[in-house]
């Protein structure tokens, strides 16, 4: 490596570094080489060599100072921790508000609402099978729906974050729901943090719910919107949480992340939006996975790299507008079924590695969520693990404790570099948009998942209790999984069914057909539509199919 | 016709229900296609007559469903439908995170395997060769009827 042969002034270093080869090499035997998971070979000790901290001031300079390297705010987590967001979808809103109270209780300090795959999948509850309701996130269909899950819950003071991918029904209910109980919209706080339709079409397939060009014109009215009257909303959460559950590398997924959210940018300035106005209120969703330095690293780079992309790129004048703000996920993808508990050690590593990193908000992944949607007892585990790594483990004095790691630094330059390359690949594609319209990103990410499954089969990557010390797997009981109350969920699906059928039917056309020309319009604004039409009555599932017929249904883009 | 070589065992990989991850189901497909076999692959959230109509006019031999949350609740409404269609021949078998307590009702509406995670390639492989060689017995026997 040219690194190696960088002339030190520290007297002796050469001779002792050579020593310490020459020993090293004698004691180790057979050197096996080490790669993180993106591909970055991994040296036994990191020294001056490799890092000598004379690019300092420009690559890492102070928190709170661009590029940011070292954290976005001057104080981070010494001023103010992280918010404890836990990511809660089960049963029905009376379900939802009941778990939501109690982690709220236990600690947790905003809240983020899953609603029911059904939801996703862009139908309404009495629309799919009742087996499947709310096993897996909150039923919530209409305003009603959402003002019994936010019962008690003070949207004026709570961070809300919406799992709620375009066109963003449930952000209009809560905005009805704040109009109901008085709260001005300019009180609301939170993200629609599954905004980045470009994340679902590459890594859960959500074309069920819109076209592509139709999700791309229904996220920049959102943008618009939001900017205008809900002002402390973040409108865009840019996912690289989903490509890296879905396989892609750490360091791809912050490329493609980053790629993303330039690609978003593009659009919002297309349309005249003011790149400072909107870059402010941009955020990241990511995975924290146990390939501990490594994320830390991606993280570090992507603070950097992102600070010179919204400057240089974008034009954003305000160091504000450059700053990475993120929320991260513990992997669900390194949670294994086997030995469940087992994970309360993985959640464990990687938040710690994920506070380590200068996030702004975390969940913790329940133990049995590699079983089914976390019971009570699993959630508050997890909410207590990041209780714990708060006021006792002393990870919070200083601010980014791992900076000036020669290993770190110079593993954030080497993982800078693969980022910087995947976002150069992605440009030339034609931008993210571009690249995902003809199947490239998709087929990048189905290629490393298969690499990593490999690694896993060929015992290069151990996972314990799954290829290795699976002996014990006997003594660990499966829990019981988390199913919701089907007589409790028949009767709010009847009850949903009697709600509709009672409006005024003319009404609910009227609205429909409203929606429908504002979709067909080239200057309406589509998000504006759907608030109007939520706060009129109509549900989740008859603004998604009238926008379907209107904006067109995505197309199936798998590239196995 | 002895002399002729068994054509490629056929399989349908797809998603039934309301979850639309498929990282796994991906890597199963490719898995089974690079050991030979013809492998019809869906996009997820497949409604149940879809998949019995692919079934059908692609003349499978196995189904593959990947589930991960909670859709294997509707893969006996799937059996049901298969039955009713006259592919009583097709060999089901799924994929995913099935919880322990739920595995037996889905052998008895007629599931034949279950992979949850750790399966290896060499076992899922083995097990659909044999299968579908079975599911090929089992529709002679019912031509011949």
């Amino acid at each position: 490596m040219a690194s190696d042969t960088k002339q030190l002034s520290l007297p002796g270093f050469e001779q002792d570094l050579a020593a310490w080869q020459s020993r090293y090499a004698k004691e180790i035997g057979e050197d096996k080489p080490v790669f993180n998971r993106s591909g970055i070979a991994v040296k036994p000790l990191y020294t001056p060599a490799d890092w000598s901290g004379e690019a300092y001031d420009t690559d890492l300079g102070f928190p709170g100072q661009a590029p940011y390297t070292r954290g976005i705010y001057a104080t981070m987590h010494r001023g103010r921790t992280w918010s404890q967001r836990q990511l809660i979808g089960l049963g029905t809103p009376a379900d939802y508000n009941d778990r939501v109270l109690k982690l709220l209780d236990a600690g947790a300090s905003a809240i983020s609402l899953l609603p029911c795959n059904s939801g996703f999948r862009g139908v309404d509850g009495d629309e799919a099978p009742l087996a499947l309701l709310g096993t897996c996130g909150t039923v919530v269909n209409t305003t009603d729906h959402m003002d019994r899950a936010l019962k008690d819950v003070p949207l004026a003071d709570i961070s809300t974050a919406m799992n709620d991918p375009c066109p963003f029904t449930l952000l209009a209910f809560v905005l009805g729901v704040a109009k109901r109980r008085g709260v001005p919209w300019e009180q609301i706080t939170g993200t629609s943090n599954q905004s980045d339709y470009i994340s679902h079409f590459v890594a859960n397939h959500m074309f069920y719910r819109l076209s592509l060009p139709g999700s791309r014109r229904v996220l920049v009215d959102h943008v618009a919107f939001c900017r205008q009257h809900v002002p402390n909303w973040n409108p865009i959460s840019v996912v690289g949480q989903h490509m890296q559950q879905a396989g892609a590398t750490p360091a791809e997924t912050m490329g493609l992340t980053l790629s993303t959210a330039i690609q978003y940018a593009e659009d919002c300035a297309a349309r005249g939006l003011d790149m400072d106005d909107v870059l402010r209120r941009f955020t990241f969703f990511f995975d924290i996975s146990i390939s501990v330095f490594e994320e830390i690293a991606k993280f570090r780079a992507g603070r950097r790299i992102w600070a010179r992309i919204a400057r240089d790129r974008l034009g954003a004048k305000d160091p504000r507008s450059w700053r990475f703000k993120f929320h991260g996920q513990t992997s669900g993808v390194d949670l294994t079924a086997q030995q469940p508990l087992n994970n309360i050690a993985r959640v464990t590593t990687q938040a710690i590695t994920g506070i380590l990193s200068g996030l702004q908000s975390m969940h913790t992944d329940s133990y049995d969520e590699a079983i089914s949607c976390p019971t009570e007892e699993a959630a508050r585990i997890a909410v207590a693990t990041q209780n714990i790594l708060r006021e006792e483990a002393h990870l919070c004095d200083v601010i980014d404790p791992l900076g000036g790691s020669y290993y770190v630094e110079t593993m954030t330059d080497q993982m800078a570099a693969e980022i910087e390359a995947v976002i150069e690949k992605i440009d030339r594609a034609g931008g993210m948009y571009a690249a995902v319209e003809c199947g490239l990103v998709q087929t990048l990410i189905g290629h490393s998942a298969r690499e990593f499954q490999e690694r896993i089969e060929t015992g290069k990557e151990q996972v314990v209790g799954v290829n290795c010390y699976q002996d014990e797997n006997a003594v660990f009981a499966e829990p019981e999984p988390y199913r919701p109350d089907r007589d409790a969920m028949a009767a709010h699906i009847a009850d949903l069914k009697t709600y509709k059928a009672a409006r005024g039917q003319d009404t609910v056309q009227r609205q429909l057909d409203r929606l429908a020309r504002t979709a067909n319009s080239t200057d309406e604004n589509i998000f504006a539509a759907v608030v109007d039409t939520a706060e009129a009555g109509l549900t989740h599932g008859e603004i998604i199919a009238c926008l379907r017929r209107e904006l067109g249904f995505g197309q199936p883009l798998v590239v196995a | 016709m002895t002399d002729r070589p068994d054509p490629p065992v056929r399989v349908l990989v797809t998603k039934i229900g309301l979850d639309g991850h498929d990282r796994g189901s991906r890597i199963v497909a490719a898995y089974l296609r690079d050991a030979g076999m013809e492998v019809i692959y869906t996009a997820p959230w497949q409604e149940i007559e879809a998949v019995v109509t692919l079934a059908t006019q692609e003349d499978v031999d196995v189904i593959g469903l990947s589930t991960l949350a909670t859709d294997h609740l509707i893969v006996p409404d799937l059996m049901v439908a298969l039955s009713a269609n006259g592919l009583d021949h097709v060999r089901v078998v799924v994929g995913g995170i099935i919880p322990e307590g739920e595995k037996k009702d889905l052998y008895t509406a007629g599931v034949k395997g279950i992979f949850g995670p750790g399966s290896s390639r060499d076992e899922i492989v083995a097990s659909v060769q044999e299968l579908a060689a079975e599911a090929r017995q089992s529709k002679l026997a019912e031509l011949r009827l």
